[in-house]
């Protein structure tokens, strides 16, 4: 999978938890999922689940950890999907 | 006992509901006066083998929830009863003319007390099979919140901005009744300003499964179901299982008189108490000693006597019971030569469970507001124990427009809980004596 594919998948992903205040044109490669775009804790924990469902992939506590800014959680990714 | 004098006076500015024969107000009203059933047959109840197989469900459409709830919300939202509870307290609160709370300021005189029985089995059906094929990672983020009894008045304060107490209360199909009551004295002694009061109940298996196990709903009216509730009736065969939610905003009279808000009637004062399965009451039947006394301390505290009630809107869920629940109004009101009407709403909407008490407490209300006592329906013929002892013309078939001044309303719970309250009509103070 392209990574510009990846970008885009989680960029639609992402989308779904921004706050009211936050507008979908702020997600950036560096983004910080938290701090930037201001998920919640508890958002993210289901941004992870939804990651994995349209990856087929699984995520795991490290994994999870090292998701901090959207360019992170593409990393991720394509290290899960390579062969 | 605090005295009389020191209480805040409380009163009614919002309602809410979602019920199974309407899903706001003005429709509920509408509802109850022509007496609407909204008792259908319940394919899933059919489908899972269940006896009865008629239940009382609100009928919510995808695009009416949506005016209530984000989309974010809506994913894998599958508590009904905290989608009922939203929907009746927002409406509620937005019926009372408040505003929602600044992003940086909660309201602290504003809280909340929405009841219920359990929360989201569908949702925790779906936890346990994740949880048990050791995935329970993948529960997400909105497992507590959809199972946690709080959830309903947790997700409100949220939406809403609630700072004072948030909770919610449980007592089974007393819930509703003894929300408002909580929420009442809490206003009464000066703690709160506003409450919002209520109860929710879900809909489906998980949580009418073990009622009819215990083989205490009708099963033979399955092709019938707006005749499946017969309370009064000589022939009543059992509850139908209903859900829902109604919601109330308690206010304290001075703040609801300088906002310039609706009141819908005054609470003169209510009571809570329990049998303890000691005399003729278990877990399941009520002690009538204690109902009695129930209903006797509502009306004490209230300062009225038992000639000045107007009205009873009684819990009579249409079960072999309901002789017994009149047997104890007409004793505990010493009822001789004047009896006040008597009705209840369950033959229209089921035996809502939790959501029982606070549903027909909307209902009740509207009867005080309107002066109208909505009809009973489904009496083929008065039960016999009934007929012996309370006059057939007070337990009317048809709306009745009567003066209402002073209304009780009572729920009695499993686990030999009661609840009893009781409503004035508001007029104007200028013109009240």
């Amino acid at each position: 999978m392209k990574k510009e594919e990846i970008e885009n998948q989680l960029h639609d992903i992402v989308k779904v938890y921004l706050p009211q205040d936050v507008n979908a044109d702020d997600i950036q490669a560096d983004s910080h999922l938290m701090q930037d775009l201001g998920i919640n804790s508890a958002h993210l924990v289901d941004i992870a689940l939804d990651v994995e469902d349209a990856f087929d992939i699984t995520l795991d506590e490290s994994d999870m950890e090292a998701m901090q800014t959207v360019s992170d959680s593409v990393q991720i990714v394509q290290r899960k999907l390579k062969p | 006992m605090m005295s009389k004098q020191i209480l805040k006076r409380v009163v009614i500015t919002g309602m809410g509901v979602v019920a199974p024969n309407a899903i706001n107000v003005s429709d509920f009203y509408k509802a109850l006066k022509i007496g609407k059933s909204g008792l259908t047959y319940d394919q899933q109840l059919s489908d899972l083998s269940f006896g009865c197989r008629v239940s009382g469900t609100p009928h919510l459409t995808v695009e009416h929830i949506a005016k209530y709830f984000t989309p974010l919300q809506l994913r894998g939202l599958k508590a009904s009863g905290l989608v009922y509870g939203v929907i009746a307290g927002k409406d509620a609160f937005k019926d009372a003319g408040l505003t929602v709370a600044d992003k940086g300021c909660a309201l602290s005189d504003f809280g909340i007390i929405m009841g219920t029985g359990q929360s989201g089995g569908e949702k925790f059906r779906e936890a346990i099979h994740l949880i048990d094929d050791g995935r329970v990672r993948r529960l997400g983020s909105t497992s507590v919140i959809q199972t946690m009894t709080s959830g309903v008045s947790a997700w409100l304060s949220g939406e809403l901005g609630a700072g004072n107490m948030v909770t919610s209360n449980s007592s089974a199909c007393c819930t509703g009744t003894e929300a408002f009551i909580m929420g009442y004295e809490r206003i009464a002694y000066g703690k709160a300003t506003q409450m919002l009061v209520g109860s929710t109940s879900d809909s489906g298996p998980y949580i009418w499964g073990g009622f009819d196990a215990m083989r205490i709903l009708p099963t033979g009216y399955n092709n019938h179901p707006e005749q499946a509730s017969r309370p009064f009736s000589d022939d009543a065969a059992g509850f139908v299982p209903g859900s829902g939610a109604g919601a109330m905003v308690l206010e304290e009279l001075d703040s609801a008189l300088k906002r310039g808000a609706t009141i819908y009637g005054e609470v003169l004062g209510g009571s809570l108490n329990s049998g303890g399965h000691r005399g003729s009451g278990s877990m399941t039947a009520p002690n009538g000693d204690a109902v009695q006394q129930c209903i006797q301390q509502a009306v004490e505290q209230s300062g009225v006597s038992n000639k000045d009630i107007d009205a009873i809107n009684g819990h009579i869920t249409a079960t072999g019971k309901d002789g017994y629940e009149v047997s104890n109004w007409v004793e505990g009101l010493q009822l001789i030569n004047q009896f006040p009407y008597l009705n209840s709403f369950k033959s229209t909407v089921g035996h809502c469970l939790a959501a029982a008490g606070s549903i027909e407490l909307v209902g009740a209300i509207l009867q005080l507001k309107h002066q109208e006592i909505f009809p009973n329906q489904n009496i083929t013929k008065l039960h016999s124990d009934i007929n012996a002892i309370y006059p057939a013309e007070k337990i009317p078939t048809k709306v009745v427009q009567t003066d209402i001044d002073i209304l009780i309303k009572a729920s009695f719970g499993f686990g030999d809980v009661n609840a009893a309250v009781v409503l004035k009509r508001w007029k104007d103070e200028l013109n009240n004596d």
